[in-house]
């Protein structure tokens, strides 16, 4: 029987590694390269022209490299849907191949070609090549659902075997055995489309910083790994000044558009570790970049509205203010603050900026200053970062903004500070924001405190020639401090005067070992056992003080315990601990000395269990994700109507955290600890 | 259908078809929890009843709950449950309306174009002050960034002249919007419940235009009963206003206020024998302006304070340049919980760990680039309750973190450090820095994390 072969090209922009194209060369007849794209909606959809870009020039140094291969890349325009049933038939095709994409969208866009091929009688395979493990093993070695901080992530990697070794680049002799004729007009027909045919203006450009391509890309992998060697630090490098400029050896949009394998970047590293420190097994933290990579592709496979924050239920649901003017302001580098104006013009002219650079802009325009959405963050990013991903873009949005992962809040990159302190004479932002060039260093962060004299000196004054600042930062992260804490306190149900206490304590660290009980204490990542194992977020009494202002905290909050405010009497507890008649006050909090006396008795104590039913919600929720879609596993070969189905029929509505709805109309709040107590004790208290 | 029940299903709506997937969560997690075996151990006597009796008869059951039962059932039913259930018979309907429903309610107002979440529904608010303003003794107003919400907010306020409320809390959970009313509106709202609720106990008014004239008529009405004042960045009043507060109301136990107001005149008010211990007080320290200056408090004032309250908790929010802490830590101060929202100096930190003996909480923001390793060290020493440490843009050398650990061993049951900050040095690198420290601390501890991409 003649085998007709289709690959289709999305992400995985190259012939290294990409198993899913050997498949299609294996024993094939014919094979045809393809990417589909519809020029009219290229305009209309959300991603900048540095974007369209580096794509063409990804799909031209594809093309070429068939050329070399005597093939061709076949560019069809339109929808995928509307497409290959034309193809199918105008080829013959009889099996199509494309690599497997983990996120929820492209697994209901596949779900529905996968069907679709099967009515046409051609057979699908499908290989995963765009992460370096199986997203759903990992889920599935973790009870079922995606980890949800970063450390039980690496604790669970650190048990898998290691990933698929590389594939070698296809070669010409494979591609000869399923030669295929170019006609005449193939250029005509299935060009690369200019950014112009997909209706960019480009005149006035900016030369291309970042090329496209796996040619650039495997270029730039060598400069990495010399690069490596050089300054020795393989593992934890510093961040200097010049880490803040696009960088030759950078290769993140390389890794989001698959121009490079995530699997020959990590078995290069792992070969150059092991080549200079001669120690057998690396430590997960050489791999840290492909990690986050894979953790949030973990966290975001099973779940569609993982880019927002409705409806998402590992996001924390903050009250975030609404501002189009505010949000313009930052997405144009127009904040009056030359650190956050600066990696926006950097982000808008080149297309990447340094992960510390994307931490301060978040920063500010999230939790730190603005207090506007991550979404409109996320957006913004998705149109302009290079190597925006869907799952890892909204996943750093949510970790920055603190909506999710259970990290500290407290921690509020400073838009003057911390610019200084990555670079103290201010040049990144001479470079990106000429007008201030001529500021002294001392003023360069903050020029609005410059005297009248030194700005009308350096050419440039503060209100005419560059804007004010938009914000007051003290005010602004004294504020927001403030509106992060009353979430967090609701979320934890913790009301102590503690600031590091409001933030719940996830106890996954805490969990039993699911599989290979021998590895749980070598692996490099699993210190000893130790004798508790989660006490951080004991405490032996909530505090009487905000306690009385307990209805006062916002209770909008996604993981927040649906059956718990009702009766929480520990809210009252320490109210009625609090004998009013001699005025002594319980501890307030797990920070008063006497809760030293115990600080092991977390888990019996009345925060353990509270806290500890969060973490299960959340989980219980994240595990009716994993029961529907667990069945979308990576053997997608003989993937089903229903499985597909099941992809795109997870209704939301269901995984709706249903708390939601309880928070928005019983109000806990036993507001008044010291009433309460005299009278009705408990009841008083709750109604 | 009761007329108050209608405007609760509007309100919610959009959540109707949610509702089922609500049970199945209740009853996964809430297991521990006594609501949940409240509500299983009543299905449970159904079910059980029903397997005795017949099917009638286990109709009849529930039309013969108590009514304390029934209210007790209702207590813990979100307010939409409580509605459907409402509707169920007569007696459940009248339990629907029973005042101790609705003593505590919180309303919430925004606009479709400023916040995401979704507002009380208007009919519902009609409702209330109609049917149940009366009953209202616990009561919060959560108002987003827009102007219109907190004129809303006021009008609701201006209308609570027949309840007696226990505590009021206003609180702006985005930017600070009753700040944009005018004053004088803001005011007679405000000063409405408190000429009418004559017990009012805690008053949460952070963010707002309140003044000294209407603390006044605040103090003149609710001095026997006020417990709690919060009113962070309050601009209108003075150190005179606020003084005159602690002068009255001598059951106040928690206040919190700017470092503006802050005086050695109020702190000896809070600490005559009149006055009940103090159990919280909360200072922001906020710049205005760059290279501000800032008074000081006598020493002999806090030591008052910390005879008559001995055990009374200092939080204490540092928002300043590290050239405005002139005056800050020269004395010894009874801070306990400390955080630094800006960049700090080694040398106010290196203070901090001669001044602050009774520090419990420290969280600092930002340092510069000069490793903190003999500040910390000194704080361990010196400051013996400290248990809840969290360093952000700052540097320490590995070994003497975990020197500081090991001296203060397991009493740091928060310890939030970024890995950025820890520098590998001879004895410690990256990587095996959690084993130590994780060891002197007796549980598994990591450093902080921040995404690399």
């Amino acid at each position: 029987m003649v085998v007709n072969s289709v690959h289709w090209f999305r992400k995985g922009l190259r012939l290294h590694d990409n198993p899913a194209l050997q498949e299609a060369l294996n024993g094939a007849d014919t094979v045809r390269c393809v990417y589909i794209l519809d020029p009219w909606f290229a305009g209309a959809a959300n991603v900048g022209i540095n974007r369209w870009r580096f794509l063409l020039e990804a799909l031209e140094d594809l093309d070429n490299s068939l050329k070399k291969l005597n093939s061709r890349l076949f560019v069809v325009r339109g929808q995928p849907t509307d497409v290959f049933p034309r193809l199918f038939k105008e080829w013959n095709v009889t099996r199509l191949t494309f690599e497997y994409d983990p996120e929820p969208y492209g697994k209901e866009r596949d779900g529905a070609i996968i069907k679709m091929a099967q009515e046409f009688g051609v057979e699908t395979l499908i290989r995963n090549s765009h992460t370096l493990y199986n997203l759903d093993r990992i889920i599935e070695m973790n009870n079922n659902n995606p980890p949800l901080t970063f450390k039980r992530f690496q604790t669970i990697v650190s048990r898998l075997e290691l990933p698929r070794r590389p594939l070698a680049p296809i070669t010409p002799q494979q591609m000869h055995k399923c030669h295929t004729n170019i006609s005449e007009n193939h250029d005509q027909l299935y060009n690369i489309p200019s950014l112009e045919e997909l209706g960019f203006r480009t005149e006035g450009l900016p030369t291309v910083v970042w090329r496209g391509g796996e040619s650039e890309a495997l270029e730039r992998l060598n400069k990495h790994l010399d690069k490596k060697v050089w300054v020795a630090s393989i593992e934890h490098p510093r961040v200097s000044t010049c880490s803040l400029y696009a960088s030759p050896t950078g290769l993140s949009p390389y890794l989001r558009f698959g121009c490079l394998s995530c699997h020959v970047l990590y078995y290069n590293l792992r070969e150059l570790y092991m080549k200079l420190r001669k120690r057998c097994s690396p430590p997960l933290s050489l791999f840290g970049q492909l990690l986050w990579r894979e953790f949030f592709y973990t966290a975001a496979t099973n779940n569609p509205n993982f880019d927002r924050m409705e409806g998402n239920p590992i996001c924390v649901q903050i009250p975030w203010d609404q501002n189009p003017e505010a949000l313009a302001k930052w997405a144009e580098g127009r904040t009056g603050f030359p650190w956050i104006d600066a990696i926006m013009t950097q982000l808008r002219q080149e297309g990447w900026i340094h992960h510390l650079a994307r931490h301060a802009v978040a920063c500010f325009l999230t939790r730190g200053d603005l207090w506007l959405s991550w979404e409109s963050g996320m957006k913004v990013f998705e149109e302009l970062l290079l190597d925006a991903d869907w799952s890892v873009n909204a996943g750093s949005w949510m970790w920055l903004s603190c909506s999710a992962f259970f990290q500290q809040f407290f921690h509020c990159y400073c838009p003057v500070g911390f610019g200084r302190r990555t670079d103290p004479t201010g040049d990144y932002i001479r470079r990106y924001i000429p007008i201030l060039k001529d500021y002294p260093n001392r003023y360069i962060y903050e020029p609005w405190n410059a005297p009248e004299s030194v700005q009308k000196a350096a050419n440039c004054v503060v209100g005419v020639d560059y804007p004010k600042p938009m914000i007051n930062h003290a005010e602004g992260s004294r504020l927001n401090i403030e509106r992060m804490k009353q979430v967090y306190q609701q979320l934890s149900h913790y009301r102590g005067l503690s600031l590091l206490a409001s933030v719940p304590t996830i106890q996954e660290e805490a969990e039993p070992p699911m599989t290979d009980e021998s590895q749980t204490s070598s692996g490099p990542d699993s210190p000893p056992k130790p004798p508790d194992v989660d006490t951080a977020g004991c405490s032996t009494a909530p505090d009487s003080s905000t306690m009385g202002m307990s209805s006062f905290t916002v209770d909008n909050t996604a993981l927040e315990e649906a059956s718990l405010p009702q009766n929480e009497p520990p809210t009252t507890i320490s109210s009625t601990s609090t004998d009013p008649m001699t005025g002594q006050p319980k501890p307030p909090s797990p920070m008063s000395p006497s809760a030293n006396v115990a600080p092991c008795s977390g888990r019996s104590n009345s925060l353990g269990p509270r806290r500890k039913s969060l973490t299960r919600k959340a989980r219980w929720n994240q595990r009716q994700r994993g029961r529907q879609n667990c069945t979308t596993a990576v053997k997608e070969d003989r993937k089903t109507d229903e499985e597909s189905r099941d992809i795109t029929g997870t209704s939301t509505i269901t995984r709706h955290v249903p708390r939601k709805l309880v928070d928005e109309t019983y109000h806990p709040a036993p507001v008044e600890n010291h009433d309460t107590q005299s009278h009705t004790p408990q009841k008083a208290a709750y109604l | 259908m009761s007329e108050i029940v209608a405007p609760v299903f509007a309100q919610f709506s959009f959540l109707n078809r949610m509702k089922r997937g609500v049970e199945p969560s209740e009853q996964q997690d809430g297991g521990g929890t006594s609501d949940a075996v409240k509500k299983k151990s009543l299905k449970k006597s159904q079910k059980q009843r029903r397997d005795v009796h017949p099917e009638e008869e286990g109709a009849l059951y529930w039309e013969c709950l108590p009514q304390e039962i029934l209210l007790h059932i209702f207590q813990y039913l979100p307010l939409l449950d409580r509605a459907y259930a409402s509707q169920v018979c007569r007696r459940w309907n009248q339990a629907f309306h029973m005042p101790e429903l609705w003593r505590c309610f919180e309303f919430e107002l925004n606009q479709p174009a400023s916040s995401y979440l979704k507002a009380t529904h208007p009919d519902l608010i009609k409702q209330i002050i109609k049917r149940h303003s009366n009953h209202l003794q616990y009561v919060s107003f959560k108002v987003d960034s827009s102007r219109e919400s907190a004129e809303a907010a006021c009008d609701i306020l201006s209308q609570l002249v027949n309840c007696s409320l226990k505590t009021l809390g206003l609180i702006s959970t985005a930017r600070p919007s009753f700040m944009e009313l005018p004053k004088s509106h803001f005011i007679s709202a405000l000063t409405v419940v408190f000429v009418n609720s004559k017990s009012l106990s805690s008053l949460k008014i952070d963010d707002t235009p309140v003044d000294d004239p209407s603390l006044k008529v605040l103090v003149a009405n609710n001095s026997d009963t006020l417990k709690l004042l919060k009113m962070s960045s309050c601009p209108h009043v003075s150190p005179a206003g606020i003084l005159c507060v602690a002068d009255q109301c001598h059951g106040l136990r928690e206040l919190a206020l700017n470092y503006h107001l802050l005086s050695d005149e109020l702190l000896i008010a809070l600490s005559s024998e009149k006055h009940v211990h103090l159990e919280h007080l909360r200072i922001d320290v906020v710049s205005e302006n760059p290279g501000q200056q800032f008074h000081t408090i006598k020493k002999s004032s806090w030591d008052a304070m910390v005879r008559h309250s001995p055990k009374f908790n200092l939080v204490m929010y540092f928002f300043l340049y590290e050239d405005e802490f002139g005056p800050f830590f020269r004395d010894e101060i009874p801070v306990t919980h400390l955080y630094f929202g800006r960049s700090v100096s080694k040398d106010v930190l290196g203070r901090v760990g001669l001044t602050c003996p009774r520090l419990v909480e420290l969280v600092v923001c930002a340092n510069g680039l000069r490793p903190l390793d003999e500040e910390l060290i000194r704080i361990a020493q010196r400051c013996t309750q400290l248990s809840a440490i969290g360093l952000g843009e700052c540097e320490v050398s590995c070994s003497a973190f975990v020197e500081f650990v090991k001296m203060c061993g397991d009493r740091l049951t928060q310890l939030s450090i970024m890995e950025e900050v820890l520098v590998p040095d001879h004895r410690y690198g990256l990587d095996d820095i959690h084993w130590e420290v994780s060891k002197h601390l007796g549980r598994v501890w990591f450093p902080d994390m921040m995404p690399t991409w």
